[in-house]
């Protein structure tokens, strides 16, 4: 029970930090990845803020064995450049940048993004579903328990 | 202004990773989270990735009631079907999103994060460049 209190928390400050950082607004997201037109650099901003605590995090992680709630923390993934995760990162590029959205603010957009937020993520989830089916099942992906 | 506002957002953000790390044991990284809520991957610990979402929407849900909704997410049908199917697809094969491989692999410096972030901003730049400035289309 503490460990999904603890979930709870987790994804409340997340989104707040969403909602804050401006990321909730698909402007800003296209913005930033748009070089060639209006550039806004607020996304670096809210990486380079984000990544701040979990640098503290991972140097805490290192003189630990398990987190609070016992769990092993998760190893890191072996250097391995394999098929799915160069085309992968490719795909969710070009769909990040046609809508601006990404996995966190589109789940989150239920509370905001209207009929545009809801498609968005019925067609993310469909291809979540239907992704099992069409990647190499060899990939670390596949593999994971 | 924008800036920092996004500089504090960012750090709400990366406090809630850590404290996923560091309490949790869990990287956060959005597309697994839900990712095995939807494909049944994540069964042995459904509640904890449900009570993770449930405060993802709830926070925002409540936000929108004194602070006004300021997305401008498009009307065009097709390019969001479109465009969430390529999120969902592309984050799963790459085995995460901007949280799991931005935000929690690029600070451990992992190679394969690193890499992945690096070639999804490079596609997410070219979309842009291809179908914003030279079809006009988003």
């Amino acid at each position: 029970m503490i460990r999904v209190f603890c979930s709870f928390i987790g994804g409340s400050l997340f989104g707040l930090g969403l909602w804050i950082s401006g990321m909730t607004d698909t402007t800003k997201v296209q913005g930033f990845l748009d070089v060639f037109g209006a550039w806004n650099p607020t996304l670096a901003f809210v990486m380079g803020g984000a990544m701040l605590p979990m640098a503290i995090a991972w140097r805490i992680v290192d003189r630990r064995k398990t987190a609070m709630l016992g769990l092993p923390f998760p190893p890191m993934p072996a250097p391995r450049f394999d098929r799915d995760l160069v085309v992968g990162s490719v795909l969710f590029g070009i769909g990040w940048a046609l809508v601006g959205l990404c996995p966190g603010p589109a789940l989150a957009s239920v509370s905001f993004g209207g009929s545009g937020g809801l498609v968005f993520l019925i067609g993310m989830s469909a291809a979540i579903v239907a992704s099992r089916y069409l990647m190499d099942p060899r990939s670390s992906q596949t593999k994971r328990t | 202004m924008e800036w920092l506002m996004g500089l504090s957002g960012g750090l709400m953000i990366g406090a809630a990773a850590a404290m996923f790390l560091l309490i949790n044991g869990r990287i956060m990284g959005i597309s697994g989270v839900f990712g095995g809520l939807l494909d049944g991957t994540g069964r042995e610990n459904t509640a904890e990735r449900g009570g993770f979402v449930i405060g993802l929407i709830a926070l925002p849900a409540l936000m929108v009631q004194w602070w006004p909704s300021h997305t401008h997410i498009t009307g065009n049908w097709p390019i969001l079907v479109l465009g969430g199917a390529l999120v969902g697809l592309g984050t799963r094969m790459a085995n995460g999103c901007t949280s799991g491989h931005g935000v929690c692999g690029m600070s451990r410096l992992s190679p394969r994060s690193i890499l992945a972030m690096a070639l999804s901003v490079g596609a997410g730049v070219a979309c842009m460049a291809v179908m914003r400035h030279l079809l006009g289309v988003i």
